[in-house]
């Protein structure tokens, strides 16, 4: 089951278009990271996943073919957008009310256990919890709807390390308890290499890279060698990114699973997440999208070359 | 997700245990009950991918004596919830230490080590030691300093590693 699915979405402000010709299936079973320069689309593409705003093209399904902001995608979805919005004014206890008659289901007792724990006292207003207690409070009422799918934008910009990490730590606990899903964005990469298996890139309003994790690091590697022959092997291999001094070069290349074919002389890395994303985002030409099994409308485009 | 065995019941879903959400709190909760012998670290900076880190740090408490046959290992979500990290990277680590035979699932309880690591005997670490001397007598002969032996030794274990990682690492692709 894909839980956000896209074909040729677009959405226009004005005469910008924020995205366009999106096409994506995020599969079940995943914490899908959203990550992409301010400005590319990622925010968009999540209200649009929400129903919060209308595509001006294309559609957007969630849950295999209900349409994002339908009643069925709703009850399914709890979404944190950025900076945890709450009502500052009203107490703890109230924001649970208010969740709690707001929403088909709510696990009253989940979210008392959980803020108690946390030591968030129902009493105090939402707008004197500190920046953690807040985006904690926002996760609780997220998590106590029994979403099937997590959706989180930007969820730790405001926040110290300390509360990122209890934060993160709460959402992969959520995880492993089973039944949700996460599609979280952010443009902090390194924090995402721990908690995300699937990575979706997004440049200038469409998506440059979608795969897991795992299968996206098998596949690529980093030969570093003489920047001599670098020209040569260019042609042969999937070089995404080049970068190279004056005698010595790394290309960061797509192997497809061909794995110890660096050239005599040359030596191969893995890759790591952070190092892979940022590859591709200095080459916004290139692209590394799933086959048209895995996302419908998608066309099978490969690497673009790479020449220079 | 699904979540297979190494999480018992008790921990999963439905009627959150007030000791579960405790552990969401931070790595300063202390775990209640019969805990692991072991708490587990990670090195962001290492460059060593994250279930390669557990795997080696129950090998290494396996050999320093921190873990023996019988015991066991940290529960997925209590991993997951200290150090903030997707479970599939604790189910990765654990199946590898099952591939190993070093470690074993018990449905509803978690897993447990199962057996102690084969130690190298005396004889062949001598041997092994003498070898690596000759190794770096011609090394310096040919002009090599520290660093550089330390530089060529490193690539070439993690060539090493990487050809038989990537041999092993078909036959376990993700249920």
């Amino acid at each position: 089951m894909n839980v956000i699915e896209a074909i040729g979405l677009g959405k226009r402000y004005g005469s910008t278009w924020a995205l366009r010709g999106c096409a994506l299936a995020i599969p079940a079973g995943h914490v899908a990271a959203l990550v992409g320069p301010n400005g590319a689309g990622k925010t968009t593409l999540l209200n649009l996943a929400v129903g919060l705003t209308a595509p001006t093209e294309g559609m957007v399904t969630v849950f295999d073919g209900w349409p994002a902001g339908s009643p069925a995608a709703l009850d399914g979805i709890a979404f944190v957008a950025q900076d945890a919005p709450l009502y500052r004014n009203l107490s703890v206890a109230d924001m649970l009310h208010l969740t709690r008659n707001l929403n088909r289901r709510f696990d009253q007792g989940y979210a008392e256990a959980r803020l108690g724990q946390l030591g968030i006292p129902m009493g105090r207003r939402a707008g004197n919890l500190s920046g953690g207690q807040q985006a904690q409070l926002a996760l609780t009422l997220a998590l106590a709807r029994r979403p099937r799918l997590l959706v989180l934008d930007e969820p730790m910009a405001m926040l110290d390390p300390l509360a990122r990490h209890d934060f993160m730590a709460a959402v992969m606990a959520a995880v492993a308890d089973g039944g949700v899903s996460v599609v979280l964005s952010s443009h902090v990469l390194a924090e995402l290499e721990r908690v995300a298996d699937y990575l979706v890139l997004i440049t200038s309003g469409s998506v440059q890279v979608a795969g897991e994790v795992d299968d996206l690091l098998a596949c690529h590697r980093v030969l570093t060698g003489p920047a001599a022959e670098a020209g040569s092997y260019a042609q042969r291999l999937d070089v995404v990114n080049a970068r190279r001094g004056g005698a010595q070069v790394h290309l960061l290349v797509r192997t497809n699973g061909r794995s110890g074919s660096a050239p005599p002389g040359w030596e191969e890395h893995p890759v790591s997440l952070e190092e892979l994303a940022l590859a591709y985002l200095r080459e916004p030409g290139a692209a590394a999208l799933p086959g048209p099994s895995r996302a419908r409308a998608v066309e099978p485009a490969e690497v673009t070359n790479w020449q220079r | 997700m699904t979540i297979d065995k190494e999480i018992s019941p008790a921990d999963s879903r439905v009627g959150v245990a007030p000791s579960d959400a405790a552990d969401a709190d931070g790595p300063a909760s202390a775990v209640p009950g019969p805990a692991s012998p072991i708490e587990f670290r990670l090195d962001s900076g290492s460059g060593v991918p994250t279930y390669l880190q557990l795997v080696q740090q129950v090998e290494h408490a396996l050999r320093l004596g921190y873990l023996k046959p019988g015991d066991q290992l940290p529960k997925v979500r209590d991993v997951v919830a200290s150090l903030a990290i997707n479970p599939n990277t604790v189910l990765k680590a654990y199946r590898e230490l099952e591939t190993k035979g070093l470690a074993a699932g018990r449905p509803g309880q978690g897993t447990f080590i199962q057996a102690t690591l084969n130690h190298v005997a005396l004889p062949e670490l001598t041997e092994l030691r003498r070898s690596l001397l000759g190794w770096l007598a011609t090394a310096d002969a040919t002009g090599l300093d520290e660093d550089g032996m330390v530089a060529l030794f490193t690539s070439a274990l993690r060539g090493f590693r990487e050809r038989r990682g990537a041999a092993s690492g078909d036959s376990e692709s993700v249920a």
